[in-house]
């Protein structure tokens, strides 16, 4: 039996033209997508090992230390990666990038005026296990403005990007954290339909914070499920 | 039948500042690099390239996009940032395809830039491969006159393969 991807949830995916957010003006498709049947290449994909992971690529706090430890406050960040069918995905790659504490990118083009830290360079990556159970190290990332309206701040946030079970699940997303103000002036994160925006926002765990030092957060990814049957035309 | 008990959980842009989360190496950062733009070893006799150029909807070379390709045939996957090329291209090494299914051969192609909230997803054929292309399927479910969006041309060793977001010759891009 063939296992089909399901479609994306057009009820919490955002639209891929959303003009609060400026840059997609330009650069989202404008002509309908084309329906494909799905082959054996959309349900394949890459698949990494621990092998190819280095020792500390899941601790942000340790992986780019230079002369001390990295400034700001500690974070572990915890959960599981599942698909619509609540079936977890387990030994999937997970990558992460992020800002430092301060709300600046290493990456030259970001301009901000905050300061580098030497000892964190904000990327990292580890896998799910058997269970689909992940978990990393981090500090948590600033807050930073951004050109695309007067007075615009991105809310602190840390980028994923996931493969999942096929190439067809791939997933890029941005995780945000609880109670933060900037949320609601946010245009990145107001694209998501108001019942998918909260599937963004990681929980304060109690239960994963380590005493003396780190935070805990629970975030769990669920990416496309599966059905038995190819889906029809549906335009 | 529809399966599904749980909520998606929905994309978000990969924005800016992907280059050393996803491509450090070709970005030059201090972290290794789990995929690069070379599928295989470029000295390889059966080594192709593939190359293009990606343009936003006001005709702008777009610099900072995120290119993947996939090649179920040989479980090949490759990346690459437009950033670091001195004329902002994509470029990649790697085998041709295989047929797969009578299908003619093609790469499948994930598209990722700031500006987007979901990627989009395409697929690259090849201009010397006409018999298999006309056959086609997927090529086929697409109108007559968007069909050469989808096949790069070849250049003497090269397969040229421009992308547009956008406007008269956007690109097909494919919901999968």
């Amino acid at each position: 039996m063939i296992l089909y991807n399901n479609e994306l949830d057009l009820s919490v995916q955002p639209s891929k033209l959303y003009p609060d957010y400026k840059s997609t003006v330009l650069r989202a498709p404008r002509k309908p997508m084309m329906i494909m049947k799905q082959s054996k290449s959309e349900l394949s994909g890459p698949v990494f090992g621990h092998s190819s992971l280095g020792v500390l690529d899941h601790d942000l706090t340790k992986n780019s230390i230079k002369n001390g430890q990295p400034l700001g406050e500690r974070i572990v960040v915890h959960g599981y990666v599942l698909n619509e069918n609540s079936q977890a995905i387990p030994h999937t790659l997970i990558e992460i990038w992020q800002a430092n504490s301060a709300g600046r990118y290493v990456h030259k083009v970001d301009q901000h005026d905050a300061p580098l830290d030497p000892n964190f360079l904000g990327t990292g990556r580890c896998l799910t296990d058997a269970n689909g159970y992940y978990k990393f190290y981090t500090i948590k990332p600033g807050a930073y403005p951004w050109g695309n309206h007067y007075n615009a701040w991105r809310p602190n946030h840390i980028h994923f990007s996931l493969f999942g079970a096929n190439i067809s699940n791939r997933l890029v997303t941005q995780m945000y954290f609880p109670g933060d103000p900037l949320l609601d002036y946010d245009p990145i994160f107001q694209s998501v339909p108001p019942k998918g925006r909260k599937l963004l926002i990681s929980a304060f765990d109690l239960s994963i914070t380590e005493p003396d030092f780190a935070l805990g957060y629970r975030f769990d990814f669920v990416l496309r499920g599966y059905r038995e049957t190819p889906f029809e035309n549906k335009k | 039948m529809e399966n599904r008990e749980l909520l998606q959980t929905p994309s978000q842009t990969v924005g800016p500042y992907f280059a050393y989360g996803l491509v450090p190496e070709q970005y030059l950062y201090d972290f290794k690099s789990l995929v690069s733009n070379q599928l295989i070893d470029p000295t390889d006799t059966e080594c192709i390239i593939v190359q293009g150029t990606v343009y936003d909807g006001a005709g702008q070379i777009i610099p900072d996009a995120l290119i993947e390709i996939w090649d179920a045939s040989h479980n090949a996957f490759g990346r690459f940032g437009t950033g670091t090329d001195p004329q902002n291209r994509f470029i990649f090494y790697c085998h041709k395809p295989l047929s797969l299914d009578g299908s003619a051969p093609y790469l499948t192609v994930i598209v990722l830039m700031r500006g987007q909230l979901i990627h989009s997803n395409t697929r690259i054929y090849f201009s010397d491969e006409a018999e298999l292309n006309q056959l086609d399927e997927t090529l086929n479910s697409v109108p007559v006159e968007r069909r050469s969006t989808l096949i790069a041309q070849k250049e003497s060793n090269s397969y040229i393969f421009d992308i547009h977001m956008q406007g008269e010759k956007e690109t097909v891009f494919f919901d999968v």
